[in-house]
């Protein structure tokens, strides 16, 4: 990558300024396990262009990936370079015992701060793509002419990104109390559509992960107040980890499943008296890597980026700014730092080098001691960019304290 | 501690132009400009949003354990871990401005007389080599050390007087840990007899005047750890290609100079040598340079600032993407079938051919999985 040319002033004239990237060096990239793939492979792509070397730890939850990548890679990339460390939490921890020169991690918080925690025994700078409960703002009176659009969108961020495992997958929505009905109605025909009527005709949708990631989310439904809200769905197959679709309407805001993320398809539905309420609401939560707003009210969208905080926000559609390369992807507080995808994922591998080359005339006395007035007063106007009195100064033309108070 | 109200006011601005709420510790080894900022800042800035609150390590450990949105902290390696570990708890991003032994490579051909004066200015001119950009050692080859200790000798002769104890240009050492640290690197039996200019002291005033070692051994004291006060170490080497293992080899510093008229040396040395920022035919002046980020790698920190890069330094820039309803593919939803698979590979490839052959259900890549399956 060239250089990139940085301006000078010309009070250091005569000099001239570069920004040159370079590689940290030794780069651990550690994946999930819900776009085994992609997630592999996105961050791995950053890094070489940058001009690392690398060492790759795939999610032993997907083992059938992890096989494949630990196989194929070096089939066909330089094995010198990259190296595919397959393993479970044992490997993951003895790698972390490492001294990296840049670590990469998509996963889970809890893990996140394991992660940062062994890389600063090194001072080792980390990229954390977390999660979080990404909010849907369902403006529906502003979108009434839009709805079936609206509706197949949320479905597919919700049921249709691998059942809701996803970091960027709806957790839950916000709307008014009022429409909460007739959203309910039309979530459950296209479910019924896309997806089957029941857990034994269910089509289309990915079963849950593991046993471990079933039981925690069959777990939300066992509180009592929350399997009250059920209002469609609720059923699991145990034998083939497969849940429903689920809907719940206004399950209790202290609640595990609202307080943890998701990652399921379970959709809790929240209603407010007013939609703008729903800034306040989400504000008092930990920022998501992806914030939703299906609205045309442009005060409101204003609002919406202006008064919340999230990784990313998209107005009217969802996930899909997971592919647009000129955008930053990655998250903040609790969803994550850093950020990747086109040229964020070479910066974020790079570290940018300033290389300043000075010429040695001029060479103004006042830069050494001993010191006196004149100097002081030089450095002063000097350090304000002031032009025109340090042209003044240097040719004697101006009064200056003669004492350095 | 170094270029006080420089380094502890320069993040602030960065902060509070990005719209941040700020709580400001400054170092307790420097009390009187910690109370001073203490006062001033309550004054003059809203207090609501920005707070100095001072002290020492209880403080400091008490501050640590609060949830922050950004940590930045400007110091050692060591505290610096301590900071970080405390950031991970709850996920704080942070910027670590650390230090390291920032190498000078002087190069036969160069104006001696102004690089000389130049890595005076960086080294004693910055409160007596006690800043985290100050020259730390030099390497030069052993045909021009000679010539190159007699000019540091010389401008050192004139900018500080031959009594540079007396000056009033020379600063003080912080306090009396460092003051007996920096004599315990002079006083190490390895360099016993490298002391070939300057290495008074004046252990009531805090003095130590400008020092110049020669050669001393890589397994000194001085030589492993970041001297951050007035004394300098000559190593010579029999030509200046050699430096670059012996930079390499430690860790990657804040900052590297070079003084060098010659094109293909300054090329080498950008090329080979990573650290926080490089400089050539000058030293520590990229600090005020508002167009340079100004950060370190590896041992030498993490993130930069200065400038704009004080602003990006405390801000998210978060990503809004505005889409309209319109035009909703059917591609995008189940059930998923082979044609909109075709459909996909072919968007997401960005291919205005594959599209078009995939609408018009003609694909090669299909024909090819039939065969195989």
């Amino acid at each position: 990558m060239a250089p990139k040319k940085a301006g000078m002033r010309l009070l250091f004239f005569p000099s001239k300024a570069e920004i040159v990237p370079e590689p940290y060096g030794l780069v651990l990239i550690m994946t999930s396990w819900n776009f085994p793939l992609g997630l592999a492979l996105e961050p791995l792509i950053g890094a070489i262009a940058a001009g690392n070397v690398i060492v790759i730890k795939p999610s032993e939850l997907a083992p059938a990936t992890s096989s494949f990548l630990a196989n194929t890679i070096p089939q066909y990339l330089d094995n010198t370079a990259i190296k595919v460390i397959e393993g479970g939490p044992e490997a993951s921890h003895r790698l972390l015992q490492q001294k990296w020169d840049k670590i990469f991690y998509t996963g889970s918080p809890r893990v996140g701060r394991i992660v940062m925690t062994e890389a600063a025994k090194h001072l080792t700078p980390v990229t954390l793509e977390l999660g979080g409960k990404c909010p849907l703002i369902f403006d529906y009176s502003s979108i009434s002419s839009n709805l079936k659009v609206a509706v197949r969108r949320l479905t597919s961020a919700k049921w249709g990104s691998c059942s809701g495992q996803a970091c960027i997958a709806i957790d839950y929505v916000l709307m008014e109390e009022k429409f909460a009905l007739s959203l309910i109605d039309m979530l459950k025909r296209i479910i019924t559509r896309l997806y089957g009527e029941n857990i034994g005709t269910l089509v289309n949708i990915t079963r849950i992960v593991n046993k471990n990631h079933f039981d925690r989310i069959c777990s939300y439904l066992k509180d009592p107040v929350v399997a009250a809200s059920i209002v469609h769905g609720g059923s699991y197959d145990e034998e083939k980890l497969l849940i429903e679709p689920t809907i719940l309407l206004n399950p209790p805001l202290d609640s595990a499943v609202m307080n943890e993320e998701i990652f399921g398809p379970i959709l809790p539905i929240v209603t407010l008296k007013n939609i703008q309420e729903s800034i306040e609401l989400i504000n008092s939560r930990p920022k998501p890597l992806a914030l939703y707003a299906f609205t045309h009210d442009d005060a409101f969208k204003n609002r919406i980026v202006s008064e919340t905080s999230s990784g990313s926000v998209l107005f009217n559609d969802v996930l899909i700014h997971y592919l647009c390369d000129e955008l930053p992807f990655g998250g903040i507080g609790q969803s994550g730092m850093g950020r990747y995808h086109g040229k964020y994922s070479f910066e974020a591998f790079s570290h940018e080098k300033p290389v300043l080359y000075r010429g040695y005339y001029p060479d103004l006395a006042a830069r050494y001691p001993p010191w006196n007035a004149f100097k002081m007063e030089f450095c002063r106007l000097g350090y304000n960019v002031d032009y025109l009195n340090l042209a003044l100064h240097l040719l004697g033309l101006r009064r200056y304290p003669k004492k350095d108070d | 501690m170094e270029l006080s109200t420089f380094a502890i006011l320069d993040p602030v601005v960065g902060a509070i132009a990005a719209g941040n709420a700020v709580v400001l510790k400054p170092s307790e080894i420097a009390p009187a400009m910690s109370s001073l900022l203490a006062k001033y800042v309550g004054q003059y800035l809203d207090s609501s949003a920005v707070r100095v609150v001072e002290g020492a390590i209880p403080e400091t450990s008490a501050l640590l354990e609060q949830k922050w949105d950004k940590i930045f902290y400007t110091g050692n390696g060591r505290v610096a871990r301590v900071v970080m570990t405390a950031a991970a708890k709850h996920l704080t991003p942070v910027v670590l401005e650390l230090g390291g032994k920032s190498p000078v490579l002087v190069d036969s051909d160069v104006n001696l007389k102004i690089a000389v004066r130049r890595i005076i200015a960086g080294k004693w001119g910055c409160n007596n080599g006690q800043a985290c950009i100050s020259p730390d050692y030099i390497i030069t080859t052993r045909e021009f050390a000679g010539k190159l200790r007699e000019m540091l000798e010389r401008e050192l002769n004139r900018f500080y007087g031959s009594e540079p104890l007396q000056s009033s240009d020379l600063s003080r050492i912080v306090n009396s840990n460092h003051f007996d640290r920096l004599v315990r690197l002079l006083d190490d039996e390895k360099v016993a007899g490298k002391i070939v200019y300057g290495g008074q002291r004046d252990k009531a005033q805090l003095k130590i005047a400008p020092t110049l070692l020669l050669d001393v051994p890589q397994d000194s004291l001085i030589m492993n750890e970041e001297i951050f006060g007035p004394l300098l170490p000559i190593i010579t080497v029999e030509k200046l290609e050699d430096s670059y293992d012996m930079i390499t080899s430690r860790t990657k510093p804040l900052a590297a100079y070079l003084f060098t008229n010659r094109k293909n040396v300054k090329e080498q040395f950008v090329k080979t040598i990573s650290a926080g920022g490089l400089v050539i035919n000058d030293s520590a002046i990229h600090l005020t340079v508002h167009s340079l980020p100004f950060g370190g790698v590896e041992e030498s920190g993490m993130g930069s600032y200065h400038g704009k890069f004080s602003f990006d330094a405390f801000s998210h820039k978060k990503a809004v993407l505005y889409r309209s309803f319109l035009g909703d593919a059917p591609v995008r939803y189940p059930p998923y079938t082979h044609g909109k698979m075709k459909l996909l590979r072919a968007l997401i490839g960005g291919s205005i051919l594959g599209i078009l052959q995939a609408l018009v259900g003609w694909s090669s890549y299909s024909a090819l999985k039939e065969k195989s399956a």
